[in-house]
């Protein structure tokens, strides 16, 4: 039903779209809601977020932790940079891993569609380098070959 | 499959932990070329075609109908890139899908996406707790 899509714009940006059955007001409290965000923004089963600070307002910071109780931990600080209540929100982050990777600025807006939200994030790392990093590694851990996916990315 | 879905997010965290490492092992020169090979339209049309089997430039400019010179260009650009390469055969010289060069992009988009999309799923039930009227699951 709410199909997502992720896709590479430009030599930095990577943007994403979602649909929820949720009008923007309430799809934006679950972005700034500590509670909330708690509940969802964990990754695979197995990983929970003992740790979310979340101070949503203009230079407010934030902090999340993960861990999969076997070990495994790590983290994400962040600011808000401008936060227009459900309707858009601009922040930076950066993964801790401990040593933290280069700074990821993200922008994501919330717009009404029909009963429910269009969510639109767009991230941009702070060279193509990274990102081009970040692919790079994609091919060293190799997954199985898809030349059809790559018809449907271009 | 939650196996693939661990075995993806572990590759996303994966991604920044080599993130620096990688920035000095790889040649960037090579990278950006693969990415400014894809912003161009016909490239992409080109990749597609090869995407369904190994053509010669002839046979490529045929669709296109662009001349052979136009067209030798564009795979010359996608060449450099590592995006595509040729195999050899008598005088004909077929170029193909570089495996690994297409591999590498598609694959991190769709690791990605993964991680993405169960965090979506998840946030999805979130919504309709907070809803008390809307129609839908509650658990």
């Amino acid at each position: 039903m709410s199909k997502m899509t992720l896709n590479i714009e430009g030599d930095t940006h990577i943007v994403v779209t979602r649909h929820f059955a949720a009008p923007p007001d309430v799809v934006y409290r679950a972005h700034t809601d500590p509670d909330l965000i708690q509940k969802w923004l964990l990754g695979p089963e197995g990983w929970t977020m003992p740790v979310c600070i979340n101070e949503a307002r203009p230079g407010g910071k934030f902090r999340y932790e993960w861990t999969n109780g076997k070990g495994h931990q790590f983290y994400i600080t962040g600011e808000y940079l401008e936060l227009v209540p459900h309707s858009r929100i601009v922040h930076v982050e950066r993964m801790h891993l401990p040593d933290p990777t280069p700074d990821n600025h993200v922008e994501t807006t919330f717009s009404a569609e029909g009963d429910g939200t269009l969510m639109r994030i767009r991230m941009t790392l702070p060279d193509a380098q990274t990102r081009q990093a970040m692919i790079k590694t994609g091919m060293e851990h190799g997954m199985e070959a898809s030349y059809m996916r790559l018809e449907k990315m271009i | 499959m939650p196996c693939f879905i661990v075995d993806a997010y572990e590759r996303y965290l994966t991604i920044s932990i080599y993130l620096y490492k990688l920035n000095l092992m790889y040649s960037e020169l090579v990278l950006d070329a693969r990415f400014s090979a894809l912003a161009d339209p016909t490239r992409r049309a080109i990749l597609a075609q090869l995407a369904k089997g190994e053509a010669t430039v002839t046979e490529l400019a045929k669709p296109f109908e662009m001349t052979q010179p136009a067209i030798s260009q564009h795979l010359k650009v996608l060449e450099d890139a590592g995006l595509i390469d040729r195999r050899i055969e008598g005088t004909r010289r077929p170029r193909r899908l570089a495996k690994d060069g297409i591999e590498a992009m598609d694959q991190w988009l769709a690791m990605l996406r993964k991680a993405f999309e169960k965090n979506y799923n998840r946030l999805d039930k979130v919504l309709a707790e907070m809803e008390p009227n809307q129609k839908g699951r509650s658990k």
